[in-house]
């Protein structure tokens, strides 16, 4: 499979990373090779085989449901390139 | 250069304890490195902060109450999240991100009283394998100014083999920590999938990350990962298994031990000087009383494939968080999906984007069964290779670490040719597997090779111990002029 430069402008997108004309021609052709490397897989033969879920088969831990952090709005805020009060500033998304 | 910069960790920690020496006067040796440095090996050093924990070390020192670690001079990846220390992950899109926390892991080193020089260089995200991709500019390897230290970890096996500090942190998804070892003729460890906490990690693959030690010496990172080590509420994949005395077990020797040596693993052609290198690490193997024997992992030449469709699509997840919102840099533009896009657009560096934009078309409608299901089912069959050996008695495999030496800096400007680099340290990972690199020799040309030993699931111990007799066959290397 390979894909043409329309999918790579839809995936950017997909993916919200702006790409110009020339970036997305670059970006074609270098997915393109990627693709054309991975290709290789569709000579295994994967019948009956279940897809990896973890690495290490462990169960996972539960512990006690109560409050265990939090409270720290400030720290919360202190790398936002914009807030106000308690709050993240983003541009107007409600008209 | 200064002898002290030249102790090995277990070296410094015992001259650290006998007060022979102090963190301030081995700190002062290494700030002074580092300033005369040209290595790029650093994005931030913490001289200040450095000489605020020397000071307390000494003075737990002199109250006879040094941790594990005290007084030892670390730099750290600059993947971990340091409270109050600006962390870039090798990005521009983070900006002057400053973590409000401490990562488990470096939290672990601080409380055995390890002293921070810094942050070390990395490839943008972990993502490559030359330090290139850095938004902080290539890492030079001591071995020769003008090669690269390998990547992702780069800074930190640049900076062990440099001398700009005893030990460091790295983080292994495909072969990040153990490439550049292999590349820079220093030790480095991937422990199993688990054994060491990833909260407070940049994240890029969460299946397949793992913090690990480089160091100079096997012992350093026995002593290194002992530290390191734990279970952590805050991360619900590590393991809650108690932590050996890595280094009270290094010499227990590897009489009786089975090896395997996997026939798949070679590149064509095969570099001469890495041929006759694993064969002479066979013989080192036998000599020390190991039974080495020919073993098949048939899916080894999937691993790769299976592995640049796995990690970019964690990765195009992980990595949606960095949106201008929440942390970094934005770049305003009209609506929120402008400004999403403008703010992406500038931060990501090009290796990135293209992981971004493949993890998010092998995931998206229509492509998932055939891309990543399909990945995923090949990932079950690797690990499968994998036990099938160990389940004949192999106790551990030997192979190379990388297809050969360090190249030259913008030597590789192909991406697939660039995930080469990591043919022999993938499927590790893609198994959750524990892997060593073992500087073994070295090239024509003089530049350092390694040697990988693979082992069962949580053997570090025994993998450690298997390390070292290899090392005190082929004898530490270090760079010329150092």
């Amino acid at each position: 499979m390979s894909v043409d430069i329309d999918t790579v402008r839809r995936v950017a997108h997909l993916a919200r990373i702006k790409v110009g004309d020339d970036e997305a021609e670059r970006l074609t052709g270098e997915l393109n090779a990627i693709l054309g490397f991975v290709e290789q897989l569709d000579a295994v033969d994967v019948t009956g085989v279940e897809p990896m879920t973890a690495a290490v088969e462990t169960a996972l831990r539960r512990r006690v449901d109560v409050v265990s952090d939090g409270e720290v709005p400030q720290k919360v805020l202190a790398n936002a390139p914009e807030s106000d009060d308690s709050f993240f500033v983003v541009p107007k998304v409600v008209e | 250069m200064s002898a002290l910069t030249d102790l090995t960790l277990a070296e410094a920690r015992d001259a650290l304890a006998s007060r022979k020496v102090s963190a301030a006067e081995i700190t002062e040796a290494y700030l002074g490195a580092i300033e005369a440095s040209d290595l790029n090996a650093f994005i931030e050093v913490t001289a200040d902060r450095a000489r605020e924990m020397a000071k307390a070390s000494d003075a737990r020192l002199a109250a006879g109450e040094g941790g594990a670690l005290e007084g030892v001079p670390l730099g750290i990846k600059d993947l971990f999240c340091t409270e109050g220390v600006r962390t870039t992950a090798g990005s521009r899109i983070i900006g002057n991100f400053v973590p409000q926390y401490e990562s488990t892991v470096t939290a672990n080193l601080w409380r055995a009283g390890a002293v921070l020089l810094g942050k070390l260089n990395l490839d943008e995200f972990a993502m490559g394998s030359s330090n290139e991709t850095s938004a902080y500019g290539p890492v030079k390897n001591p071995w020769n100014k003008e090669l690269v230290p390998g990547g992702s970890s780069g800074g930190s096996a640049a900076a062990v083999a440099g001398r700009l500090c005893v030990a460091a942190t790295g983080t292994d998804t495909g072969g990040s920590i153990r490439q550049p070892a292999a590349l820079t003729g220093t030790v480095g460890m991937k422990p199993t999938y688990g054994r060491c906490s990833r909260w407070g990690i940049v994240a890029f693959a969460s299946s397949l990350d793992q913090a690990g030690p480089i160091t100079r010496t096997v012992r350093d990172a026995a002593i290194m990962l002992r530290e390191m080590a734990s279970i952590d509420d805050k991360d619900s994949t590590s393991v809650d298994l108690p932590v050996p005395n890595y280094e009270a077990a290094l010499e227990a020797g590897v009489k009786g031990k089975r090896i395997g040596v996997p026939k798949e693993y070679r590149v064509d052609p095969m570099p001469e000087a890495l041929e006759t290198l694993w064969q002479k690490g066979v013989e080192w193997l036998r000599a020390a009383g190991a039974e080495v024997v020919p073993v098949s992992l048939p899916h080894t030449q999937y691993a790769l494939p299976a592995y640049y469709i796995v990690a970019p699509a964690e990765a195009s997840s992980n990595l949606a968080r960095y949106d201008g919102v929440r942390y970094g840099a934005r770049v305003d533009a009209d609506d929120i999906v402008g400004m999403y896009e403008a703010t992406r657009a500038a931060g990501f560096g090009a290796e990135v984007k293209r992981r971004i934009l493949i993890g998010t078309y092998v995931l998206s409608a229509g492509y998932y069964d055939a891309y990543y299901l399909r990945a995923q089912k090949v990932r079950t069959l690797i690990k499968r290779d994998f036990e099938a050996v160990f389940d004949e008695g192999i106790d551990a495999l030997l192979t190379p670490t990388a297809p050969g030496p360090a190249f030259a800096i913008g030597g590789k400007p192909d991406p697939v040719e660039m995930y080469l680099n990591d043919i022999f340290t993938v499927p590790v990972n893609m198994a959750g597997l524990p892997g060593i690199s073992v500087p073994a020799g070295l090239s024509d040309d003089g530049l350092p090779l390694g040697l990988q030993l693979i082992g069962r699931p949580f053997d570090e111990a025994g993998l450690l111990s298997l390390a070292r007799a290899l090392e005190e066959a082929s004898g530490a290397l270090t760079p010329p002029g150092f």
